[in-house]
């Protein structure tokens, strides 16, 4: 039996209120094939943050589980590297140290010195921030610092590349600027990616599966979109590209006619 | 060629508002309040004679100055007699091996500054070396917390004062040695220093570790990082600014709390000087605890500067308004 690289098996979370049980997944069902990338999007609270915690092992899914390689995931781990949407880098070391400590975590057993030092070269080189090493996060702009971020969870050589809205908190152009090193690295690494967004464009740009979810509570998947553009994908070219638009359309018919949301109407 | 004039008009205005700022203002204040100072003493009377005013302070200070380098040259001249006498009575019998006996002169005004100086350093080390351990482990669990939270809050409001017998007995009955390497009065102090200035370390540094931001602690999870590297290098960093902020805090309490035990006890330091000064009821008395008074509160400026700088040194955070 072939198993799927990452299967999300009807996965429910309730979390304990005031008033009871609030619960926030019911019956997420998901299956990722290796190199493949997911874009989960939806309207806010819909509980897609929720989807990617489970699957990094934050939370605890109350019913149903994660399979990794037909193995079950339990708690965090770097196999299951997280790009957060505030980069979380720690202020008081530089960009290289803050890889590093992913780095060291991970191949404290199976690299030299030396070759971390590489590897860690390698993975800022990748997010073109060699440059800033030995910069602090407080020395760089917001899109920099994602970069890093995105160096350390590379780093850690994940099986799995979780991205929390990783460039939610960015402008406009360092968004796009971001993207198309994100396409780059993907094209090299083959990754296999979950991104969280609620930018249209960004999803049909970046994913080769989009995947919709309806609105909470006890949010689950509404539809899955197959996104069949041809890598490299040049945002300019497909912003007049039929599919693209059509793909965009599918997707915003989703978010705002199915699941339109009912206290912002 | 207008454009190099200009930026040293603005060169020359910033330099100005600068030393406006930092100089002349703090001067304004330093003469308004000594011109105050003047102003009001002449007007108190006391069975002393007058409060002592700027310029009588100013002579007291010549005077213990002086009183200081008498004493230095007594006891060097003390030395110096000793040594002689061992000389000539080892220049008629050379197997005669001297001993030196120690100058007792009275401690001098600076003597006494240089005692509490160690004394207070000693006991806000000590505080130190017991409230961080303690400020991280309390905040990394929210148990021992709750488990000391109740003890912490009964002592952190008590009085040096009430500490001090309790203190000074305890020192007496169970620090007994013929060679004392410590003396029972720099102990008593020492400790009741530590006891009274160890809580704002104590309850800052807890409160920083447990409010470590939650993404940080996501990163360490995701890493799987162990207690220590998670400890090193999450949760202390992120606790620095709060642990400084309560370690001056406890050095401005050990500094106010030295001087009162002092007083009490009976302890050399300043405050023995001051109540000595009282007791004394000179016509210079008055002048002098003045004096005492004016570098009590330089020496605690001092203190908090240079734990400024050393936070400056260690703390990760240059963004932050240190003040």
């Amino acid at each position: 039996m072939s198993t799927t690289h990452l299967d999300i098996s009807k996965v429910s979370i309730e979390f304990p209120t005031a008033k009871g049980f609030f619960k926030a997944l019911d019956g997420v069902s998901l299956k990722i094939e290796k190199g493949e990338f997911v874009s989960l999007i939806g309207h806010s609270g819909c509980g897609k943050s929720t989807v990617l915690n489970i699957v990094a092992g934050l939370y605890d899914a109350t019913e149903g589980g994660i399979l990794l390689d037909g193995k079950e995931v339990k708690g965090p781990g770097p196999e299951r590297a997280v790009v957060f949407q505030n980069h979380s880098l720690l202020p008081w070391l530089t960009s290289y140290q803050n890889v590093e400590l992913a780095v060291k975590q991970v191949f404290k057993k199976t690299k030299s010195k030396k070759e971390m030092h590489d590897w860690i070269m390698h993975n800022l080189e990748l997010v073109h921030m060699t440059h800033a090493a030995d910069k602090r996060p407080d020395e760089i702009s917001g899109g920099m610092k994602q970069r890093v971020g995105i160096a350390r969870a590379l780093a850690m050589e994940p099986s799995v590349l979780l991205m929390d809205e990783p460039f939610g908190a960015l402008d406009a152009l360092t968004r796009a600027h971001l993207q198309d090193s994100l396409m780059e690295i993907q094209k090299d690494l083959n990754n296999t990616v979950i991104m969280i967004t609620h930018d249209v464009d960004e999803a049909v740009l970046l994913s080769d599966r989009i995947v919709m979810m309806t609105n909470g509570p006890e949010a689950t998947i509404g539809e899955i979109l197959k996104v069949d553009l041809d890598r490299p994908r040049d945002r300019l070219a497909l912003a007049n590209d039929p599919k693209y638009v059509d793909y965009r359309a599918q997707v915003l018919t989703f978010l705002y006619e199915k699941q339109r949301k009912v206290e912002s109407a | 060629m207008n454009i190099p004039n200009l930026s040293i008009a603005s060169l020359k205005e910033k330099i100005e508002n600068f030393s406006i700022k930092s100089l002349l203002f703090p001067l304004f204040g330093i003469l308004a309040f000594v011109l105050l100072w003047q102003v009001g003493a002449s007007r108190v009377h006391t069975s002393l004679g007058e409060f002592p005013g700027p310029a009588v302070v100013y002579e007291q200070w010549g005077g213990l100055v002086a009183e200081h380098s008498n004493e230095r040259l007594k006891e060097e001249k003390f030395y110096e007699r000793q040594e002689k006498r061992i000389e000539a009575r080892q220049a008629k019998d050379p197997s005669y091996v001297g001993k030196l006996r120690a100058y007792t002169g009275k401690p001098t005004f600076f003597d006494q500054i240089f005692t509490s100086l160690y004394t207070v350093l000693a006991g806000f080390g000590l505080a130190s070396l017991i409230a961080i351990p303690l400020g991280i482990l309390i905040g990394l669990n929210s148990s021992v917390y709750s488990a000391l939270n109740p003890v912490i809050q009964i002592f952190k409001p008590v009085s040096p004062l009430a500490w001090l017998p309790l203190v000074t007995m305890v020192v007496s009955a169970s620090y007994v040695s013929d060679d004392p390497m410590f003396s029972k009065s720099f102990l008593t102090s020492m400790f009741t220093v530590t006891l009274c200035c160890m809580w704002p370390t104590l309850i800052n540094t807890a409160v920083g570790v447990a409010a470590v931001e939650k993404d940080l602690l996501n990163v360490s999870k995701v890493l799987r990082l162990g207690w220590v590297t998670h400890v090193m290098k999450i949760v202390i960093p992120s606790a620095i600014p709060l642990m400084f902020t309560g370690l001056r805090l406890s050095l401005g309490i050990a500094w106010m709390v030295l001087i009162a035990a002092e007083m009490l006890a009976q302890n050399p330091g300043l405050g023995k000087f001051v109540w000595d000064e009282f007791q004394n009821g000179s016509s210079n008395s008055l002048g002098r605890i003045m004096v005492a008074v004016l570098m009590i509160g330089f020496i605690g400026f001092l203190l908090d500067r240079a734990m400024l700088t050393v936070q400056r040194f260690v703390s990760w955070d240059k963004t932050q308004v240190l003040r």
